[in-house]
Formats: structure tokens, sequence, C-alpha cells
């Protein structure tokens, strides 16, 4: 397990790597599906009679 | 073209994504995830040892941002001859989402030049065209924002966005025009990938996986934008 974590001497690089994916695409997940609710609740409450 | 345009309605877009969508984030799911398990069950590299793990999410991402842009160029270009309202909505949708990719690139090919080349950046051509191209997403956004009418700001930003085109095959044979440290294709080349098939699968699944993530984020942008666009024009109504 610790030599998986270590990434054969290049965790320093590694893990980053996919830390800095997770985020920003976590990132870009979260504000589109953010946005998508706004407008859904938006329009719905402008629709309604 | 008339058939496209029969799905390029607006009200069709709604009804046609709403049942793909379910579909695409699926599909979305099960390649990243297997792509990225496989990625990590990868083996070292016999040159670059772990760091080749880097690259099932460095190529991806920089695939992602190029055909991110490819589309929206294309879309810019027929929202600028046919005038088709929907092409518009659908090449706003798709900047920020192209940035992110391309900042992504970026930052994960820094993280695996430093080990392999022994430098976060160089200013070779690759690599200062591909930081270009999140200079052009970054610009087209500035552009959609600093016009208060739709219309003319989507017509500017899409004649950025044919402009900034031209770069798109600079990033892609930068690698065979000029010397650089950057390595040259080794997947789509005539005589076939001259990768092992341990991290071609991984590497075909996650650059699938990524562009299944990016046509959903696309779809959602573009419903969210139709429905941004419907609630204005209720409050004007309800304003007249």
């Amino acid at each position: 397990m610790s030599g998986f974590l270590a990434m054969g001497g290049y965790a320093a690089y590694v893990w980053p790597a996919y830390g800095v994916t997770v985020v920003l695409l976590g990132g870009a997940i979260a504000v589109t599906l953010r946005a998508y609710a706004r407008a859904r609740a938006r329009l719905a409450a402008l629709e309604k009679p | 073209m008339a058939s496209l345009f029969t799905f390029a309605n607006p009200k069709r877009f709604m009804d046609l994504s709403a049942a793909v969508l379910p579909w695409l984030v699926g599909a979305t799911v099960a390649t990243l995830g297997a792509g990225l398990v496989l990625g990590f069950l990868s083996p070292p590299d016999y040159q670059q040892g772990d760091t080749v793990k880097i690259m099932f999410l460095h190529v991806p991402a920089a695939w992602t941002a190029m055909m991110a842009y490819g589309l929206l160029a294309l879309s810019s270009l027929i929202g600028l001859v046919w005038r088709h309202p929907l092409s518009d909505v659908a090449a706003k949708a798709i900047a920020p989402l192209g940035a992110i990719f391309t900042l992504l690139g970026l930052i994960t090919g820094s993280l695996w030049g430093k080990p392999m080349w022994g430098a976060w950046w160089v200013w070779d051509a690759r690599l200062t065209s591909f930081l270009l191209l999140l200079f052009l997403y970054l610009g087209y956004i500035a552009l959609w924002n600093a016009f208060e009418d739709e219309v003319r700001a989507a017509r500017a930003a899409a004649i950025l966005a044919l402009v900034g085109a031209v770069n798109l095959p600079i990033i892609e044979f930068s690698v065979d025009w000029w010397t650089t440290l950057h390595q040259g294709e080794s997947i789509f080349r005539a005589g076939g990938p001259t990768i092992s098939a341990v991290f071609l699968w991984p590497l075909g699944l996650t650059g699938l996986g990524y562009t299944l993530l990016f046509a959903t984020l696309w779809t959602i942008r573009i419903r969210t934008e139709i429905l941004e666009r419907r609630v204005r024009s209720l409050l004007l109504e309800g304003a007249a």
C-alpha cells in the first residue's frame, strides 16, 4: 500500500495531478448543476399561475 | 441542413436532450470509472516510471480542450452564416468548459514535465500554442461579457472564435514542425499506436470518458441557457 502511495518516487507529481483534476472537474460539474437547478427553479416560479 | 435544423430548434432540443441525458451520464461514469481504475492498475513505464499515470489525465484533458474549441468554432460559424439562435447558445456554453479542460491540460502537463524534462514549463511551440488556447477561451468569455446586446455579443465572439481556430492545427502539428521537448503523436499515427496495450486501454477509456463528460456538461449548459432565456422573456412580458 505504501508502495502504491509512493508512486515509485513520483508521488509529489502523480497525486497532485489527480488532485487538481478532481477539484477542477468536480468544480465544473458542481457549478453546471447548480446553475441548471437555479434556472429550473426560476422558470418554475414564473410559470406558476 | 434542413434536417439538422429540425433538431436545433430549442423546444426540440429540450425534448431530445432530456431523453439523451441519462444515457450520457451513465456512459460518462462507466468509461471514466473503468479508465481511471485500469490506469491505476497499469504498471510503471520502463522509462517514465509511475509518472505515466499522469498521461491518463493529461492527454484526455488536452484532447477534449482542442475538440471543444473545434466545436466552438463550428457553432460560431453556423451562428454567423445561418443566424441560428441555438448555435450561439451552444458556442457560449462551450467556452468555460473548454477553458477548464485547457487549464487541466496545462497543469497536469507541468506536473509531468518537471520530473521527466526537469522543467515545469518551456516556451516551445506545443506549450506556447496550448497556452494561447487558454487565452482564446478567456478572450471569448470576456468579449461575450463586454456587450449588453446578446446578438452583437454572439457575433463579435464568433469572429474571435473563428480567427482563433488557426491555432488548432498549430497545436496539433507543432510537435512535427518545430523542435520540442514534447513527445510526438503516438496514438493516431500511420502504422498504428506506438504505446503498449496496458496503457492504450486506460488512455482510450479516459479519453472517451472526458469526451462524454464534456458532452454531458455542454448539454446541461445549453439547457440552462435556454431556460434562462425563457425566464428573461417572461420577465420582459410581465414588465410590459
